[in-house]
């Protein structure tokens, strides 16, 4: 074969290659989805974080609206403060309120805004002010178990009487 | 018992040169690449010897291993109700492992060989003896632009054999099984990143590239020249690369996906 050939089909090789690199970043992995849209930075405080991880996905109404960009603990207060970016088309009244939320009963935790009903909007780096921590569920059953105890006592203190 | 003493230590006096030798090989081969860099149509051709040639045996395996691998994870997953995350594990497990290491081994198998074969058997023919005579150095002429083509070829070679193997994956989940195909891309998306998934299989399977031409150069290069010689040649090619690939992509993972 001649060298324009086998140049030409070298070229074709290398084609390929970068079509299939952007198959997989594309349309099998997640490129779509950061790094195309403006977006604004939002923080909030938990007592109690869960499972949360970086990227997971913040969401209202059920609609992916932005990222969870980092997680760090608070020094002063020992709460978890969770950075996330939210896309520019989306804004939030100022007064809304984050929730550490779970998809499914084994799912990925996220993280849910309810939108609040003030007039002024979250302005980029504000911070949630009215926030729910993750339902840990170590916690509701030891809850659970601490009334049962204390239920199955007040009725035995009844029986004796 | 001093006789098994020695044998003992022959052997082991034997790997160890055999280890500084490659080791030295390879740095020569490392000093030389940016001469060949200058000539770079000599790159190209080897690119289309290793590469586009390996195209066929890669695209077709790729194939396979997605097929089944979703028929597979199909039972497996439907028993749970989870089958729609079918595209996501062969999805991650193409692109992190599979992909890189089956392509590896079969570029061993396909390009590693004859790149021994052809080598050893230049060597044999004392052709390499004959370059040096006329002032040209065959590492930087001969075994500089293979190596450099295979460290190209290969990640391509690994992209193409995951992007196949997702799309039978596909061909069997939504076209035959009828896995609904919106759920089937999304859970991948939202899963799969970029970075640290894609873009550590390409990592990888750059060193297996690496790995994969250099051993077959040097066994080529260090055959003995006789027809036995390029034959045994040929078959520790096949067989120390394969193992180096396997026991690289161990410590890879390790470094790459330890922490979830």
């Amino acid at each position: 074969m001649n060298k324009r050939g086998i140049e030409a089909l070298v070229g074709l090789f290398v084609v390929l290659g970068l079509l299939g690199l952007l198959f997989l970043a594309m349309r099998a992995a997640n490129l779509t989805t950061i790094g195309n849209h403006a977006s604004y930075t939002v923080r909030a405080k938990f007592d109690n974080i869960g499972g949360l991880k970086a990227r997971a996905p913040v969401r209202s109404a059920g609609v992916v609206v932005g990222r969870v960009t980092s997680i760090t603990l608070d020094p002063k207060t020992y709460q978890g403060v969770v950075t996330m970016n939210i896309d520019q088309g989306f804004e939030f009244p100022a007064d809304s309120s984050a929730k550490i939320l779970t998809s499914g009963l084994l799912g990925d935790q996220y993280l849910g805004i309810e939108p609040g009903g003030s007039d002024k909007n979250l302005a980029p780096g504000d911070t949630i002010k009215q926030t729910q921590s993750a339902v840990v569920l170590e916690n509701l059953i030891g809850q659970f178990l601490f009334n049962k105890a204390a239920e199955a006592g007040t009725e035995g203190a009844g029986a004796k009487k | 018992m001093i006789e098994l003493l020695a044998i003992f230590g022959r052997f082991a006096l034997r790997v160890l040169r055999s280890f500084g030798h490659s080791a030295f090989f390879f740095f020569d081969l490392l000093r030389h690449s940016p001469a060949a860099l200058r000539r770079f149509s000599l790159v190209v051709t080897q690119i289309h010897a290793i590469g586009n040639l390996s195209l066929l045996i890669i695209v077709a395996s790729g194939t396979a291993v997605g097929f089944v691998l979703a028929l597979q994870l199909y039972y497996a997953l439907i028993v749970y109700g989870a089958a729609e995350s079918l595209g996501l594990i062969v999805n991650l497990s193409l692109v992190r492992e599979l992909g890189p290491v089956v392509a590896a081994l079969l570029f061993a198998g396909r390009a590693g060989t004859s790149l021994t074969a052809e080598i050893g058997l230049m060597k044999a023919g004392e052709q390499l003896a004959a370059m040096e005579l006329m002032a040209i150095d065959p590492k930087s002429r001969v075994l500089a632009p293979r190596f450099l083509g295979g460290i190209v070829a290969m990640p391509i070679l690994a992209i193409l054999f995951s992007t196949v193997g997702i799309l039978g994956a596909y061909i069997v989940a939504v076209k035959m099984i009828g896995i609904d195909a919106g759920n089937f891309w999304s859970i991948m998306q939202a899963r799969v990143d970029v970075w640290r998934d894609v873009g550590n299989g390409i990592v990888k399977s750059a060193v297996f590239g690496v790995i994969c031409t250099a051993v077959a150069l040097y066994q080529g290069y260090e055959t003995e020249a006789t027809p036995e010689g390029v034959a045994n040649a040929t078959t520790r090619t096949v067989v120390i690369a394969s193992l180096s690939v396997l026991a690289m992509d161990f410590i890879l993972t390790a470094l790459m996906f330890s922490t979830p």
